[in-house]
C-alpha cells in the first residue's frame, strides 16, 4: 500500500492507505479527525471541506494521496487553544448553526471567502456558499455569521 | 470505489508513457468528474495519473491577442485572473460560473474539455471563441475537438497540453443553470470578431456543443438582440429531461442568445 505523508493542522503526519482512500476517510478514519463530516460523498454539500495548501477543496473528492507533501487544514485546526478563531465565533454569536453538522465545512469554506474578500457582501456570501448545503438554518445566520466573521478577521489582521 | 494504482507524473512525456503503459490506465486533472465517476462505479481503471506535479501545464499566458491557458489551470484561476479579464472578459466569466469555489479550485480546464459533458460551460466558450486545443501531439480547432456526448477527438492517451483563444472584439455568456448543480440546462456563447464575423455556440441543450448557423448569419447582418426577434433552436435532436422538455431548451436558446448579444454591449 502507499504510504502518505502531509502536514495536518501544522504537524507532520504519515499513515498507508490505498490509492482509492479519500482524503476524508484519512482525516477520519486514520487520523481520528472526525470535525470533517461528510454528507453526501457525491461533491454535492460541502460538509467535508477542508483546506489543501490554503484552499478550500472539498475532502470526499480528492484522494489521500493527491495529498502527498501537502499542507491540510481542518475544522480542528483553527481554534488556539480554549480561543475560538475569529470565525468560529461570530458563528457563535450570531446562531449560524443549529444542529451543527454543516458547521465545519461551512466555516472551512468561509475562511476561503474571507481571504479574498475582507468585507463579502450578502450577495457575495450566498453566491460562495453555493457548494455548502445546511438543512437546518435557513442560511440567514449563516450569512450575517461569515460576513461579521470575515470583517472580524480584518480587525484582528489591522491591530 | 475500485481500487487502482496511483502513479504521479512529472512531465508530459512520462504521463504520456504511464498512459500507454497502464493495462487501462486514466488521466487526472483535479479529479473532479474523474472521482465522481469511480465512485459510481462507471468506470473501473487500472492506473490512475497524475497531472497535478506536471510542470508548464498551469499558467495563463496573453500575447497579442491571444491567450493561452494552459490544460491544469484552474477555472478559479481563469475567473480570477486579470490579464484575462482584460482580453477576454467572457472567458472569465465562463469560468466564474462554473459549479461553486470548491469545484472552480480543483477543476480545471483540460479535464472539463476533455470529459466533454453536453451541460459543460467551457465547450460553448471554446467554440464560440474558435479556441485552438494543443495536445502532446498535435493541434485540434475546437469545432472538430467536441465530437459527441462525453467524447472528443483526442486519440488514446492523448494529452490535453493547453488552449488558445483568440481575443474577440465582443463576447457574451449567458447560462440558464440547473439550479442544483449550476451545470447549463442551456447556454449560448455569442463572440464577433474584428473582421465581424459571429459566432453562437450552444451547450447544454442538445448531446453536445453546436453552432446556431442562422442565428450568426442574422447577427452578421445587425448585431443586436432585435436581429434573433422570433428566432428559436428547433427542438428535433434537442435533451429532453426531469429539468427541461426539449421545446423549452429550444426556447431558452433563444431567449439566452438575445441576452448574450445584448450584454455584448
Ligand atoms: C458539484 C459539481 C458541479 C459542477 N458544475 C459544473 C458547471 O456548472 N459547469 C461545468 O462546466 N462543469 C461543472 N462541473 C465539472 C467541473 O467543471 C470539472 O472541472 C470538470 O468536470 C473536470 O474536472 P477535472 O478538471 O478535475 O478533471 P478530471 O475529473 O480529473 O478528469 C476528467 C476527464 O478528463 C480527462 N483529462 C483530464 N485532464 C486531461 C488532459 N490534460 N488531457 C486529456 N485528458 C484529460 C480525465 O482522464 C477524465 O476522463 C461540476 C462538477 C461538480 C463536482
Ligand atoms: S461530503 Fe463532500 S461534498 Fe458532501
Ligand atoms: S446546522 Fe444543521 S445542517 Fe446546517
Amino acid at each position: 500500500m502507499p504510504t502518505v505523508s502531509m502536514n495536518v493542522n501544522g504537524e507532520a503526519v504519515s499513515g498507508e492507505v490505498e490509492a482509492r482512500t479519500l482524503l476524508v476517510q484519512f482525516l477520519r478514519e486514520q487520523l481520528r479527525l472526525t470535525g470533517t463530516h461528510v454528507g453526501c460523498d457525491t461533491s454535492q454539500c460541502g460538509a467535508c471541506v477542508v483546506h489543501v495548501n490554503g484552499v478550500s477543496a472539498k475532502s470526499c473528492t480528492m484522494l489521500a494521496v493527491q495529498c502527498a507533501d501537502a499542507e491540510v487544514t481542518t475544522i480542528e485546526g483553527l481554534a488556539d487553544g480554549d480561543d475560538l478563531h475569529p470565525m468560529q465565533e461570530a458563528f457563535r454569536d450570531n446562531h449560524g448553526l443549529q444542529c451543527g453538522f454543516c458547521t465545519p465545512g461551512m466555516i472551512m469554506s468561509a475562511l476561503d471567502l474571507a481571504r479574498r474578500n475582507s468585507t463579502p457582501s450578502e450577495q457575495e456570501v450566498r453566491d460562495w456558499l453555493e457548494g455548502n448545503i445546511c438543512r437546518c438554518t435557513g442560511y440567514h445566520n449563516i450569512v450575517k455569521s461569515i460576513m461579521a466573521g470575515a470583517r472580524a478577521m480584518a480587525a484582528v489582521r489591522g491591530g | 470505489m475500485h481500487n487502482f494504482t496511483y502513479h504521479a507524473a512529472n512531465s508530459v512525456a512520462d504521463a504520456a508513457a504511464k498512459v500507454a503503459d497502464g493495462e487501462d490506465a486514466v488521466l487526472m486533472a483535479g479529479g473532479m468528474t474523474l472521482l465522481p465517476t469511480l465512485k459510481q462505479r462507471l468506470a473501473q481503471p487500472s492506473d490512475i495519473i497524475d497531472l497535478a506535479g506536471v510542470a508548464g501545464l498551469s499558467g495563463i499566458r496573453v500575447e497579442g491577442g491571444t491567450v493561452t491557458v494552459g490544460a491544469m489551470t484552474t477555472h478559479d484561476t481563469v475567473a480570477n485572473s486579470s490579464e484575462v479579464a482584460a482580453a477576454i472578459p467572457a472567458l472569465a466569466a465562463v469560468a466564474g460560473h462554473i459549479g461553486d469555489p470548491q469545484v472552480r479550485n480543483r477543476g480545471t480546464i483540460g479535464g472539463s474539455i476533455a470529459n466533454n459533458d453536453p451541460a459543460a460551460d467551457y465547450p460553448a466558450a471554446l467554440v464560440g471563441l474558435g479556441a485552438t486545443v494543443c495536445t502532446n501531439r498535435r493541434e485540434i480547432a475546437a469545432g472538430d475537438f467536441f465530437t459527441s456526448m462525453f467524447e472528443t477527438a483526442l486519440d488514446e492517451g492523448e494529452i490535453v497540453t493547453s488552449v488558445r483563444f483568440p481575443a474577440p472584439e465582443t463576447a457574451a455568456y449567458m447560462k440558464f443553470p440547473n439550479p442544483a448543480s449550476r451545470y447549463a440546462i442551456v447556454g449560448v456563447f455569442v463572440a464577433r470578431t474584428t473582421g465581424g464575423s459571429v459566432r453562437v455556440a450552444v451547450t447544454g441543450a442538445a448531446g453536445c456543443v453546436y453552432r446556431e448557423t442562422a442565428m450568426e448569419t442574422a447577427l452578421e447582418g445587425d448585431f443586436s438582440p432585435a436581429a434573433l426577434d422570433g428566432m428559436t433552436a428547433s427542438a428535433d435532436d434537442l435533451n429532453e429531461d426531469i429539468h427541461a422538455s426539449a421545446e423549452y431548451r429550444a426556447h431558452l436558446v433563444g431567449v439566452m442568445a438575445r441576452r448574450a448579444v445584448a450584454a455584448c454591449g
